[in-house]
């Protein structure tokens, strides 16, 4: 991007090249600074230097240090990974569909991994991550066939809205099977409200590594389709004249969605919002380029859900409530927020 | 000049959406340097027609030949270098500002990951500059007026430095003001650029100001071609628009000029005598 700046002159955007990169930058502290405090707060409290000796000079011996890499270690790092994940997921989402309102959650992406895992969970008593990714994937893919071809049904394509009524039913249609299963098999009630309501704890790093292979790829992928994604954005025609090849760079985000999705819901059950709010947050800061708005929506994800699952274990301690919960409740008023602005402006 | 080799033909060109067929076995040769204008009914096909020669619609049988060799067959990218397609009321994406639609110009000269070049910079002013633009370069599309809105997308046209420009309907939904901004910029493309231009127009009086050579497309076949002169007569008009009209001179541009009167004139009741006059 240097040769970008030296070259711009007179008429270089106002805002500058380099601003963007200060920003990443930025959020790089933040990411650090909130995955510290997830690591530091809780039931209970860890001071600095004790989490720097758990880090770096581990004690098996000490109770706060086993706390620390234990439990609230691979906690943060599943945070970390399920909000980058969400996050760029939802921003390639509102690109692919052009719908400020597509977001793995509302376009029932998640609900399928939901309804797919626990069906296998229950089923198969299995808690192998490798197998239950598989299948989140595969429940993924499958409810984004089908929101797709239930939105664009009846010609005329798939608007925005009958996206979004797609995606309302079809995730009402995978939450009732989900719950027809937990009806039927009652000693499987704390794995399914686990994937329900979302939670990023009791996932041991063992559990964690499987998903690195396919989420840190598909998030770098994303990164580098930055310029390809804001050519897609003036639509179709446009973008073919211009040389793209359109229907391969839809599939391949298409791809990404289901992978990052999928792994996601595998990691941690059904995280609503953060793959809707986050792209608006970030093309808020950074402006509407994807260069900077996939990696920005990365940071901004797993910042949120990092700090979003902290504040959970505050709201009625001693007791904890899911991570899930708490980005609804960040995130449902947001929602309605944009939904009016959406209409005034329609 | 007609002798040249085209930069753009059709041979035995079919195409259509499902079943139906909207153009038949057509063959077209596009004069190189020249500005071609379609003209014809609505649904006569002559959007259809563009999209086939810009690569946006596969024939179903039959070829287009870019520089003479299969339109389809070429990598898309090397199209887009030869040749810009302008598609009828595009929209640009919220927020996003002149200089940066502009810039997407570049995009099929620019590799993946590839950075920003001295020559995309200068393509990019250049194209600003051609289009009156510098002075909004960073307003944001969707804040601009309609006429100005046409001319930053023809900016990124122009970004994309192709010897072929096809436009569909360039002026539909702006005001004859900005019509005539549209057209003149767009000769002046064609005389200081040597752009080969081919559009779409619905204006039968605009497209015989503005063409060196007029297409009549009716039901999906090449009705008449040639310059506006010979092309356009009454009968034509007759014939292609299913309208009755009389052609006189235009007395600033000696193009021809059609009156139209439909089928049912009210020429007779304002006392006119001329009413049969066609």
């Amino acid at each position: 991007m240097t040769t970008s700046a030296a070259f711009s002159g007179a008429i270089s955007n106002p805002t500058g090249y380099q601003n963007p990169i200060r920003k990443l930058i930025l959020g790089l502290v933040l990411l650090a600074m909130t995955f510290c405090a997830s690591l530091a707060f809780g039931q209970t409290s860890v001071p600095g230097d004790t989490l720097f000796a758990a880090l770096f000079h581990f004690d098996a011996t000490n109770t706060q240090h086993l706390i620390v890499t234990g439990s609230r270690f691979p906690r943060a790092i599943t945070a970390t990974l399920v909000g980058a994940a969400l996050a760029v997921a939802g921003a390639l989402m509102q690109a692919l569909t052009r719908n400020p309102l597509a977001s793995p959650a509302i376009l029932g992406v998640n609900a399928g991994a939901v309804f797919a895992i626990v069906c296998v969970s229950t089923l198969l008593v299995t808690s192998s991550m490798t197998l239950l990714l598989w299948v989140g994937l595969a429940g993924a893919a499958a409810a984004a066939v089908l929101v797709y071809s239930l939105g664009s049904a009846g010609g005329g394509g798939p608007t925005p809205v009958r996206l979004v009524l797609a995606g309302a039913a079809i995730t009402a249609l995978f939450v009732s099977f989900t719950q027809a299963l937990l009806v039927t098999n009652q000693e499987g009630l704390d794995s399914v409200l686990f994937w329900l309501a979302g939670s990023v704890s009791g996932r041991p790093l063992d559990m964690v590594l499987p998903t690195l292979p396919l989420i840190l790829p598909a998030l770098m992928i994303s990164v580098l389709l930055g310029r390809q994604i804001n050519l897609l954005m003036s639509g179709d025609d446009i973008a073919k004249g211009l040389g793209q090849n359109v229907v391969r760079l839809k599939a391949l985000l298409g791809l990404l969605v289901v992978c990052l999705a999928g792994s996601a819901v595998a990691l941690a059950g059904s995280v609503g919002f953060v793959g809707l709010i986050v792209p608006h947050m970030v093309r808020g800061w950074f402006g509407r380029d994807h260069r900077w708005v996939i990696p920005g929506s990365a940071l901004v994800g797993a910042i949120l859900l990092l700090a979003a699952d902290t504040l959970a274990r505050f709201i009625i301690m001693p007791q904890e409530i899911p991570v899930g919960v708490m980005t609804a409740l960040i995130g449902t008023p947001f929602f309605i927020v944009l939904c009016r602005r959406g209409l005034s402006r329609g | 000049m007609l002798t040249e080799t085209p930069p753009l033909e059709s041979r035995s060109l079919c195409l259509g959406y499902d079943e139906r067929l909207v153009i038949e076995n057509l063959d077209l040769r596009i004069p190189p340097g020249l500005v071609t204008v379609l003209v014809g009914g609505n649904g006569c096909g002559k959007s259809t027609l563009l999209k086939s020669f810009a690569r946006l619609l596969k024939p179903q049988s039959g070829s287009v030949l870019l520089d003479g060799r299969d339109i389809q067959q070429r990598p898309t990218k090397d199209v887009a270098q030869r040749l810009a397609i302008l598609p009828q009321g595009p929209v640009a994406p919220e927020g996003l500002t002149v200089h940066q639609l502009v810039r997407q110009g570049r995009y099929p000269h620019q590799r993946w990951l590839q950075s920003w070049t001295q020559d995309d910079e200068e393509q990019v002013n250049q194209a600003l500059q051609d289009t009156d633009l510098h002075a909004l370069a960073h307003a944001p599309v969707d804040s601009l007026s309609g006429g100005q809105r046409q001319r930053a997308w023809i900016a990124m046209t122009l970004a994309q430095d192709t010897d072929v420009l096809l436009l569909d309907e360039p002026t539909t939904y702006l005001d004859l003001t900005h019509q005539i901004d549209v057209l003149d910029l767009l000769a002046n493309l064609n005389q200081r650029r040597r752009k080969t231009i081919v559009m779409v127009l619905h204006d039968l009086n605009l497209a015989c100001r503005y063409a060196h050579h007029i297409v009549a497309v009716r039901q999906g076949r090449v009705h008449a071609e040639g310059d506006p002169e010979t092309v356009v007569t009454e009968q034509l008009v007759q014939e292609v628009f299913d309208l009755g009209c009389r052609i006189i001179r235009d007395p600033l541009f000696d193009t021809p000029l059609c009156i139209p009167y439909g089928k049912d004139s009210k020429l007779a009741r304002s006392g006119g005598s001329s009413a049969d006059c066609a």
